[in-house]
């Protein structure tokens, strides 16, 4: 227990502008999932997987002395097939099925990406270096890695980029439309199969490209996927399916919390109390709605 | 009725004969145990429930927590045990050694189910995927949370006490052997008495459709909250089991081993058949018996096989072997078949 926090005001200060610039990198992640939840209707435990995916190919382009921030444009290409590739393998087969079956596909999937990653690329903890540098705020009291910004801008720039493509392209309006009714959707001409894989290349693309910003500001690991999941699946449920302002705010809401809570728990209970927030937030969720006589479904 | 007495009673004489005749494979014959434990209890939620549980790894972590510290804090003081790690300052008697395994047994078994008792009003309201992501992230901020406190041991382990010398070399595998063998049998008996009274039903109603099983009066809570207790009492009693067996505890690999335990559960009981009794039985069998020849031959590549596995059993084998024996020969299950039923439909696909 550490109660810096409080008596140096400063240390909020770093806190609240970390969280968010890291929160608005679980956004783009949980934009993704929120995507393919409310289309395809499936939970993908694998979603973070994709992530540190997109994170090594990042990587390699930084070891192999391209500049890692090319990372960005070349990630969300490459995992754009992995997710068309992961969903004629799998995904189709699961769609409309029982949702448990698709999590515990997508499970499988985590554990297999997972291992590979580990064959692949080793079991160390690596990052991609920018050497962009840092920005001193308030009189040197305030440090922010430039890397941070850059993720946050670059995100968000692909955020907004994304919103106007499902507002003013084809492919995006058949996508709204098979979310909005499948049924419907195919009687009127919309290949569903055809859109349903777009969507999961779109969802893995964000997640290459939020993995490329990963592995220049954060760390990258092989087993460090599942967080990432459980981050964005909490913050979907906390905003609600199809509610774009609610996934931003509630991702820096959840990027603040976890810089306070590895300020004041200490490093080593950062996830799990990512974790118990989890739980919390659907535990009190249950409650209120159990008020009215409903149910989480 | 007579048969399966005979089948019982040629199981119990095996069961109790095995570690004698297979002296090599006492401790693979103990985890296969424990493991059938933990797939039976989890079809209680999974098959007959409805309710997809990643999180009986909770119990299960508590319980070889539980077992382990009872065992040493009885005689010594915990904090300085686990501080010494390997090197042993201290050496239980035999007697203590016995008497701790057996009160940590105790403990281990009734302290998870009081816990699943009290979270299971929050948990058990919550349905279909939001039971079982919640579930997930109770079992792995179980393990974060339990890799960070000090007294039992945080990032480094806990040793587990080692087994005294007595009884010669083979006593120690043919003691837990017995204790496992002895709780699945305790765990076969308890669940079979359940699922031959209204108790199951009232589960299977809950899974086809709860609301409706509300409606005709069922307090549908206090049967899912029993039936998690029940999974609870057993999943905590194979962890203390397993700890004491395994001789050492980290919080995230051996504990709340979410990728591991808390996977093979769900898999071993879809592989055998969820909603049976005998289908997590032999999904368990089946999947330890893959499972040890996996790892002894391709060591490394064990969790790609068991990505692959999970994703080949899902997509095409839910409904698991004794689905598929149901669907082959109807008959032997007490269905009756209308012959020329059978005909139509098979036409009609």
């Amino acid at each position: 227990m550490d109660f810096m926090v409080f008596q140096y005001p400063m240390i909020t200060v770093q806190a609240c502008l970390d969280g968010i610039l890291l929160g608005v990198l679980f956004a783009l992640i949980a934009y993704g999932m929120a995507l393919q939840w409310g289309v395809m209707n499936i939970i993908n435990i694998a979603q973070g997987d994709l992530v540190i995916l997109g994170g090594y190919i990042a990587y390699f382009m930084y070891l192999y002395g391209i500049h890692p921030a090319w990372g960005v444009i070349v990630s969300p290409f490459i995992m754009y097939f992995v997710g068309v590739g992961i969903y004629k393998l799998v995904i189709n087969k699961v769609v409309d099925r029982d949702l448990f079956i698709s999590i515990l596909a997508t499970f499988g999937i985590s554990i297999l990406f997972m291992q590979l990653m580990n064959f692949a690329f080793g079991a160390d903890v690596v990052l991609a270096n920018s050497g962009y540098g840092t920005t001193f705020l308030f009189d040197s009291n305030v440090v922010l890695p430039n890397s941070k910004i850059f993720s946050a801008v670059v995100s968000i720039a692909f955020a907004i980029c994304l919103v106007i493509y499902m507002k003013k392209s084809k492919l995006g309006r058949a996508i709204r439309a098979t979310a909005q009714n499948a049924r419907a959707a195919k009687i009127l001409g919309v290949d569903t199969e055809k859109v349903y894989a777009a969507t999961f290349g779109i969802n893995a693309a964000l997640c290459g490209v939020a993995g490329a910003l990963i592995s220049i500001t954060f760390t990258i690991h092989p087993y460090m996927g599942l967080p990432y999941t459980i981050r964005s699946f909490m913050i979907v449920i906390v905003a609600g399916l199809g509610n774009l302002p609610g996934v931003a705010m509630s991702g820096m809401g959840l990027g603040v919390f976890e810089e306070f809570a590895d300020y004041i728990l200490g490093t080593e209970f950062r996830i799990g109390s990512v974790f118990l927030l989890l739980v919390l937030i659907l535990v009190y969720r249950r409650f209120k709605l159990s008020r009215k006589r409903e149910y989480l479904k | 009725m007579k048969k399966n007495l005979i089948l019982y009673a040629s199981i119990l004489v095996f069961g109790l004969a095995a570690p004698f005749i297979f002296p090599a494979f006492k401790v693979q014959l103990s985890i296969l145990c424990v493991l059938i434990i933990l797939a039976v209890t989890w079809n209680i939620q999974g098959g007959e429930m409805g309710y997809n549980s990643f999180g009986n790894i909770l119990f299960y972590g508590l319980g070889m927590y539980l077992c382990a510290s009872v065992q040493v804090g009885m005689f010594f003081p915990l904090a300085e045990w686990t501080e010494s790690g390997g090197e042993k300052t201290f050496v239980h008697t035999p007697a203590q050694f016995f008497q701790g395994m057996a009160a940590g047994l105790v403990v281990a078994a009734v302290v998870p189910t009081i816990v699943a008792g009290l979270i299971g009003y929050s948990i058990l309201g919550l349905r279909g995927h939001y039971f079982a992501i919640c579930t997930l992230g109770l079992g792995v901020a179980a393990g974060e949370i339990s890799g960070g406190i000090e007294i039992i041991g945080a990032g480094q382990g806990f040793t587990t006490p080692p087994f005294p010398n007595v009884g010669g070399l083979e006593a120690r595998g043919e003691f837990f052997y017995f204790c496992s063998f002895f709780a699945l049998v305790l765990a076969f008996i308890t669940i079979r008495a359940i699922y031959s009274t209204r108790f199951k039903l009232i589960l299977n109603a809950i899974r086809d459709n709860e609301d409706k099983a509300e409606a005709m009066g069922i307090e549908t809570m206090k049967y899912k909250i029993i039936g998690w207790m029940v999974s609870a009492f057993f999943c905590g009693l194979a962890g203390g089991i397993m700890g004491g067996l395994v001789g050492y505890i980290d919080s995230t690999d051996v504990a709340f081993d979410g990728r591991e335990m808390g996977v093979f559960m769900v898999l071993m009981a879809i592989l055998g058949g969820k909603g049976t009794l005998w289908g997590p039985i032999i999904g368990a069998t089946v999947f330890h018996i893959f499972k040890e020849g996996f790892w002894t031959f391709f060591l490394g590549w064990q969790y790609v096989a068991l990505g692959v596995l999970i994703v080949v059993i899902v997509i095409y084998f839910p409904e698991g072997i004794m689905g598929w024996l149901r669907e082959k020969y109807p008959e032997r299950f007490g269905e009756v078949v209308d012959e020329a039923d059978r005909k139509a439909q098979v036409e009609l696909k």
